[in-house]
């Protein structure tokens, strides 16, 4: 009676692999302004459409348009394209750090600078970022030391961290920023955790949970959602899906959804899919978001739609996975440029004065790079003691350990 | 003082933790309304609100995760897993994140969190209600690893590992929770309620983590035990009239080293004695710390008794468990030699 078939694995692949012509000619991209902003005490079934959608405020002309425009005056979106030029200056340098030397390891966020850098713009003072390994605009945005962050990616005598993590997997409390674990997803539930000791406290402070396309496919995703969509908490779960995960195209992650926004749909958690390369529409979705939780409504899922226009890390060479031209062709743009037209757009910026920025940071990254070298790099000058290796791995250490750090002879 | 069973001390822990300290949290499967399928949280909810102690997804991971998140905003949460045997979802969770917040980011964050799980077998649980996974946690650099013997220290040890900086796993021996157990399973137990070691102080008091217990002094040979098996120790020794010392760990991580070598070099001989498996066991830790420190004071190899390198099996649960039976001829063996 019944039809039965051969059955077939199937394994998905990338439109694109080295040797094809990238072409998103077929990606549909809707116009800057086309998509409403509902309230944000609005059900979450009734935005179901904004997981499958793109949020974007800035046109090709540079212009701000529809209702997600109009919340940053034109001092914030110079410090805004301040911070994102900050942050390619400083991985620009960090990157040829690693590559003369001076550390083992980098990753960098080239073309999407403006999703950490933006976000961060939407939280207060106390907040809790829990990041992944390229958020580092969540800290360049609240102007954090420069020479703080290289010394740690240096290991060098000043690092704070006393050289026990690897290069970038900062720390820093008073900014909101939670530990970089290095394992992936695992911060997830965790920024969902602090949300609800937030809310168990009465207080008024929110969370941000962070993540890349390629680890939502963690079991950690799922039980952030859940407890997220469970107790209502107050945090605020990012997805970047920048396309790649290492060599793995988001396909292999996303499956048969249609949007890593979708996913919380099932937990009944409002989404919305954002452009990642327009820091207007991101600082927009961002107070969307952070509004709801600051009113006690809950959740918020967004998906920034970008691309990791760069290696992994500095272990990585794309070339062997994908075409060299895909970044290029990605249709989205570079954030940078993109919000630059905007300020020249409206007159508040220029070639020249984007230049003399641009000098300016340079100046400024050089300077941090030579102060944090003076205190030493990877494998020259001055590094964390060697004792600091016993401390810390209880509150007080334990009769083994001093044992052992005798025996290690320091 | 009063007479409890290692539940109503466990509760009582927790009790009066939350009383003493808001920012203790109690949250698990099935711990808020219901009190927990072995009822050490019964009542918890009602006194100190939804707020404070709730039921969580059947999720181990996220319980964890959840909990690490509380710790790091100023939260001491206390998380129950049902069963140690549904633990290992959460153990990357444990391992990767609570055991090294610490450490790796210097002190900045930690995670003072407390994870009771109900370990060991002798309830006819199966494979999935009878583990023992100790050694899979003494391993993990940054984490404190307890298992208690009685009412009294499951509370004193209850209370320092809420109080304790550090993540702490709490293994409570299920078998132990109404009475004390000697391996003997087709005898009638004795409740805690007529036996000494139910006696449980009022209020608050702590048992430091780190110090083992001497619950038999002797001469001829040293029982390493924790948890059901000091019960069965005291059993094998009753039963051979060995004169053995009887050393009740309590703490597993970090270990009292001090107490366990002065026994053995006083005794010259070693016994070791455990309900998980034998294979990279904590039993093998310990021998192995004890031949470093006391090798010119044995007379004897010393002996492991536990269980077998099996899953926990169901029907054939008391030729798995390592009874009195077994730990005699250890005894036995370790004196003629």
């Amino acid at each position: 009676m019944s039809e039965k078939k051969r059955l077939h694995l199937h394994v998905p692949e990338p439109e694109f692999r080295p040797g094809d012509t990238p072409d998103f000619s077929n990606v549909d991209i809707p116009k800057a302004g086309s998509v409403r902003r509902p309230d944000v005490d609005v059900a979450p079934e009734e935005i179901r459409d904004l997981a499958y959608s793109i949020i974007r405020v800035l046109n090709r002309d540079g212009e701000a348009v529809g209702p997600w425009a109009g919340l940053l005056n034109d001092d914030e979106l110079i410090k805004g394209l301040r911070h994102m030029m900050t942050l390619r200056a400083f991985d620009y340098r960090m990157m040829m750090a690693q590559r003369q030397g001076k550390t083992s390891f980098y990753m960098q966020h080239l073309g999407e600078e403006a999703v950490s850098t933006a976000f961060q713009c939407a939280l207060e003072k106390g907040d809790m970022n829990f990041p992944t390994y390229r958020q580092a605009g969540l800290l360049m945005a609240q102007d954090y030391p420069m020479v703080k962050m290289m010394n740690q990616i240096y290991s060098n005598e000043e690092d704070p961290l006393k050289g026990r993590q690897l290069p970038i997997m900062y720390s820093e409390k008073e900014y909101g920023f939670f530990s970089i674990s290095g394992n992936l997803g695992t911060q997830y539930i965790q920024a969902v955790g602090w949300a609800m000791a937030s809310a168990i406290k009465h207080d008024t402070k929110i969370a941000a949970g962070w993540i890349g396309d390629g680890s939502t496919a963690e079991s950690d995703f799922h039980s952030a959602l859940v407890f997220a969509s469970t107790y209502k908490a107050p945090v605020i779960l990012n997805v970047v899906n920048n396309q790649w995960a290492i060599s793995t195209f988001q396909g292999i992650a996303k499956g048969g959804s249609g949007t890593f926004a979708a996913r919380g749909h099932g937990f009944g958690i409002p989404a919305l899919r954002v452009d990642g390369n327009d820091y207007l529409a991101v600082y927009a979705a961002a107070k969307w978001a952070t509004e709801r939780a600051r009113r006690d409504l809950g959740p918020t899922m967004i998906e920034y739609v970008t691309y990791r226009a760069g290696g992994h890390s500095t272990s990585d060479d794309p070339a062997a996975y994908r075409p060299k031209e895909e970044s290029d062709a990605w249709p989205l743009g570079d954030p940078i440029e993109r919000l630059k037209l905007h300020l020249i757009s409206i007159g508040a910026w220029s070639e020249e004065r984007h230049k003399q920025v641009g000098a300016e940071i340079k100046d400024t990254v050089l300077a941090a790079q030579k102060e944090a070298e003076s205190h030493g790099t990877l494998h020259a000058g001055g590094s964390p003691s060697t004792r600091d290796m016993f401390e810390d791995v209880y509150k007080e250490m334990p009769p083994h350990l001093r044992r052992q750090r005798q025996e290690a002879g320091i | 003082m009063g007479r409890m069973t290692m539940i109503e001390a466990i509760r009582d822990a927790m009790d009066v933790m939350m009383d003493k300290d808001d920012n203790v949290v109690v949250f698990g499967e099935d711990v808020g309304y219901f009190g927990g399928v072995f009822r050490c949280t019964h009542g918890l909810q009602e006194k100190y609100g939804k707020n404070r102690c709730f039921d969580a997804p059947i999720n181990e991971s996220g319980i964890v995760g959840a909990a690490i998140g509380m710790a790091a905003y100023g939260l001491r949460p206390c998380v129950e897993m049902q069963f140690a045997d549904y633990v290992y979802p959460a153990y990357d969770q444990i391992v990767s994140e609570a055991a090294r917040l610490r450490y790796r980011s210097a002190g900045d964050f930690t995670a003072p969190i407390t994870i009771r799980m109900p370990a060991g077998g002798g309830i006819f649980g199966g494979q999935t209600h009878s583990q023992s996974p100790e050694a899979i946690f003494t391993q993990v650099s940054g984490l404190k690893v307890i298992v208690p013997s009685n009412p009294a220290d499951a509370k004193g040890l209850l209370i320092s590992s809420i109080e304790d900086d550090d993540p702490v796993i709490f293994l409570e021996p299920k078998r132990l929770y109404n009475g004390p157990f000697d391996g003997h399973h087709d005898q009638p137990i004795t409740p805690w309620s007529k036996h000494e070691l139910g006696e449980v102080p009022e209020g608050y008091y702590s048992v430091p983590i780190g110090k083992a217990k001497v619950t038999r002094e002797g001469a001829a040979v040293t029982i390493l035990a924790y948890g059901t098996m000091v019960y069965v120790a005291e059993a094998a020794v009753k039963e051979t009239g060995i004169d053995a010392e009887i050393i009740d760990l309590r703490s597993l991580l970090p270990l009292d080293e001090e107490t366990i070598v002065a026994s053995v070099k006083k005794t010259g001989r070693c016994v070791v004695v455990h309900e998980a498996t034998l294979t990279s066991g904590f039993g093998a830790e310990l021998l192995s710390r004890v031949q470093e420190t006391c090798f010119y004071h044995l007379e004897a190899p010393i002996q492991r008794v536990t269980g077998w390198d099996t899953p926990y099996p169901h029907a054939q649960e008391w030729d798995y468990f390592p009874g009195p039976a077994r730990v005699s001829r250890a005894l036995e063996q370790v004196m003629e030699a």
